[in-house]
């Protein structure tokens, strides 16, 4: 738990603070891109898409394609994306007691990287359709095989959090065997590991909505059983919470979460790390406001991250998981210095 | 697949260093000391039985002592180069990317990361590749194995040369001389039949998807496509960090609308970018390629590489042209 020093916000104060960030990120997202649409032509565009407005925009049917098949899905998908990971990077921290944990912990990461490598260089008959669901059900197992290898080794939060690192470790050495072996795949592979929501499609976000709203409710409901987890284990059973059963239920729920996301964008990291102690900063250690509140502003970081990345290099792109990683250590940092006292 | 020009340049601007020496800006185009391969002077080396040997490669000069019958190919394209100038029976081992002629004796040997050892175990008399990784040149010198280095072509010139020059190393310059010189008979007669001027058509040539890698006019590629008087839409996104293979974002790719899409990352082990699968792709179905069928899905081999099979890919290219402008 991390005590920011300055002023907090209100909680409603808070709330409407992240929801105009999301709200400004997704209009300058969708103003900005290699096609050099007319700015006002597309505001026209967006707003007549909202029930009962009608407006005519200037927009042909080419640069429509673009805005509506394009553009639009990817900031939709890139939103979806930065609110699972910044939940469950949020709701990870909170079960650990620790404020360095992330969404890619305890084998996620590296099971999805193992399963969208095992996609590409085994599977590659099956189409690029395989890729996703493999990375998918990779970043699941990953966190199962770490939970159970960490439950074996006792109730501790630090001994499973070993698991996991342990877990991960191994699980990456495997997938850089199978590239080393396959040579001829490494440039897909890399691109997959380095994140992308350059593929991004109405489907993929259709495709993944299910699995993050139930994940997303699931870890939101617990927010005051971590509020009550963050004194200890002892006192937490003193109140009626059940330690154990939290935990499961909550990692399983972020395992959830982080897995939705990575399968259609690959492994984008820092979200789930810095979202979460932005909102701490601007809200307090709470985590009835710090969830919800990092889904806003996680959605709202993606998605101008992603901004950056489709336009600093024009007409190319750049890695998300560079520009976020990029954007996210000095941030970082910049928190570390700034706050206080980290009580873990 | 390795060895193919496209994955190198692409693969350079992801992990630098390892891969930067095979981009395509390494090019030294092969020539031979004592002809210049096309010309048809030198009656002692056209026999065949002009050893010892001194030819100039793009890891320098290279002198072959006798003519050579254990050899080692690391690159698809020399491999296929080997086979079609009649010198396969002189090959003991190619690497694991050379599925080409599928007669080639395909071992685990990697011309992106060799391991000298593994190479030296053949005994081989002389090793070709396409760049000098791990030491590859200065290692097998201290054995005494002579290596010729034949990287990318930066040009069709380059491709006939390097064909030309495995001839002369191996003892069959007649046969490349005429290898080549069908090459350039049948891409000729291509170019006649669909015309070599369409300055209103516009092509996008897809390397890889997600992220979408392309090529230039300027590029090898790019001035076969260039033959039929086609402009990549690449050409105005280039950077010269680039090398001629800048990546494009779906935006620029649809509002540039080319007329015909080529797909060299089409075979499911390349990506399975199939024609279905692009048109597929949101937004795509606004460009006129996509509108009139114009997506080809190359042989992606034959189009990563820069050897004897490229009439195919020519022939592949014509017949697209042809379509879309008639």
């Amino acid at each position: 738990m991390i005590r920011a020093r300055g002023r907090r916000l209100p909680a409603a104060r808070a709330y409407g603070v992240a929801a105009a960030f999301l709200v400004a990120a997704t209009l300058v997202s969708a103003l900005v891109g290699a096609a050099d649409l007319n700015p006002a032509a597309t505001i026209a565009a967006l707003l007549d898409k909202i029930p009962f407005v009608h407006l005519p925009s200037s927009l042909d049917q080419l640069d429509r394609a673009v805005l509506f098949q394009i553009r639009l899905p990817r900031i939709v998908l890139g939103a979806l994306v930065g609110g699972l990971l910044a939940v469950a990077g949020a709701g990870y921290q909170g079960v650990f007691r620790n404020p360095l944990v992330d969404s890619g912990m305890l084998g996620a990461s590296a099971g999805a990287g193992l399963g969208a490598t095992l996609a590409i260089v085994y599977l590659s008959q099956l189409g690029p359709a395989a890729v996703p669901v493999a990375a998918f059900a990779g970043s699941l197992a990953g966190v199962a095989i770490a939970y159970l290898s960490g439950a074996v080794g006792g109730s501790g939060t630090a001994t499973l959090l070993l698991a996991g690192v342990a877990v991960g470790l191994f699980l990456t050495a495997v997938q850089t065997y199978i590239m080393q072996r396959s040579a001829q795949d490494l440039q897909q592979i890399y691109s997959w590991l380095l994140g992308s929501l350059s593929g991004a499609t109405w489907q993929q976000a259709a495709e993944i909505l299910p699995y993050a709203a139930v994940s997303v409710a699931i870890v939101l409901l617990h927010g005051r059983h971590l509020d009550v987890l963050s004194v200890g284990d002892e006192e937490a059973r003193a109140l009626g919470v059940h330690p154990r059963r939290v935990r499961l239920i909550v990692v399983a729920a972020c395992a959830l979460a982080a897995a939705s996301a990575v399968a259609v964008s690959g492994l984008i990291g820092f979200v789930g790390i810095v979202v979460p102690h932005v909102v701490r900063r601007l809200a307090g250690p709470s985590y009835r406001l710090v969830l919800p509140l990092s889904l806003l502003v996680g959605a709202g970081f993606l998605v101008l991250a992603d901004a950056l990345a489709r336009t600093v290099v024009s007409p190319a792109e750049l890695p998300i998981g560079v520009v976020t990683a990029l954007v996210g250590s000095p941030v970082f940092v910049w928190i570390l210095r700034s706050t206080s006292a980290v009580r873990t | 697949m390795i060895a193919r020009i496209t994955l190198a340049a692409v693969t350079a601007a992801l992990t630098a260093a390892a891969l930067a020496g095979c981009g395509s800006a390494t090019n030294t185009s092969a020539s031979t000391d004592s002809s210049p391969g096309t010309s048809p002077g030198s009656a002692a080396a056209a026999a065949g039985s002009s050893f010892p040997v001194t030819l100039t490669a793009a890891n320098g000069r290279v002198t072959i002592k006798a003519k050579p019958v254990r050899i080692v190919s690391l690159a698809p394209t020399a491999t296929e180069d080997l086979y079609a100038v009649g010198a396969g029976s002189q090959v003991v081992a190619v690497d694991q990317n050379s599925d080409y002629p599928v007669t080639a004796k395909k071992t685990s040997l990697s011309g992106l990361t060799p391991n000298l050892e593994a190479i030296a175990k053949y005994a081989p008399d002389l090793v070709i590749s396409y760049q000098d990784a791990n030491g590859l040149v200065s290692g097998l010198a201290k054995l005494g194995i002579p290596v010729l280095i034949e990287p990318p072509a930066a040009t069709l010139a380059d491709a006939y040369a390097q064909i030309d020059q495995i001839g002369q190393a191996t003892g069959h310059l007649t046969q490349a001389q005429k290898v080549v010189a069908t090459m350039r008979t049948q891409i000729a007669a291509e170019v006649k039949q669909a015309g070599s001027s369409h300055p209103g058509l516009t092509y996008y040539w897809e390397l890889t998807a997600n992220p979408y890698y392309s090529v230039t006019s300027s590029t090898f590629i790019g001035q076969i496509v260039g033959l039929f008087g086609l402009k990549s839409i690449a050409d105005a996104a280039d950077k010269a960090s680039d090398g001629g293979y800048p990546q494009l974002s779906p935006e620029y790719i649809v509002k540039a609308q080319p007329q015909i899409i080529f797909l060299a990352d089409n075979q499911a082990a390349d990506g399975g970018q199939t024609p279905a699968v692009v048109a597929k792709r949101p937004g795509w179905s606004a460009i006129p390629a996509v509108k009139d069928s114009e997506v080809i899905g190359l042989n992606d081999d034959i189009a990563s590489r820069w050897g004897p099979r490229l009439p195919q890919l020519v022939e592949q290219i014509a017949q697209a042209v042809e379509r879309a402008s008639g």
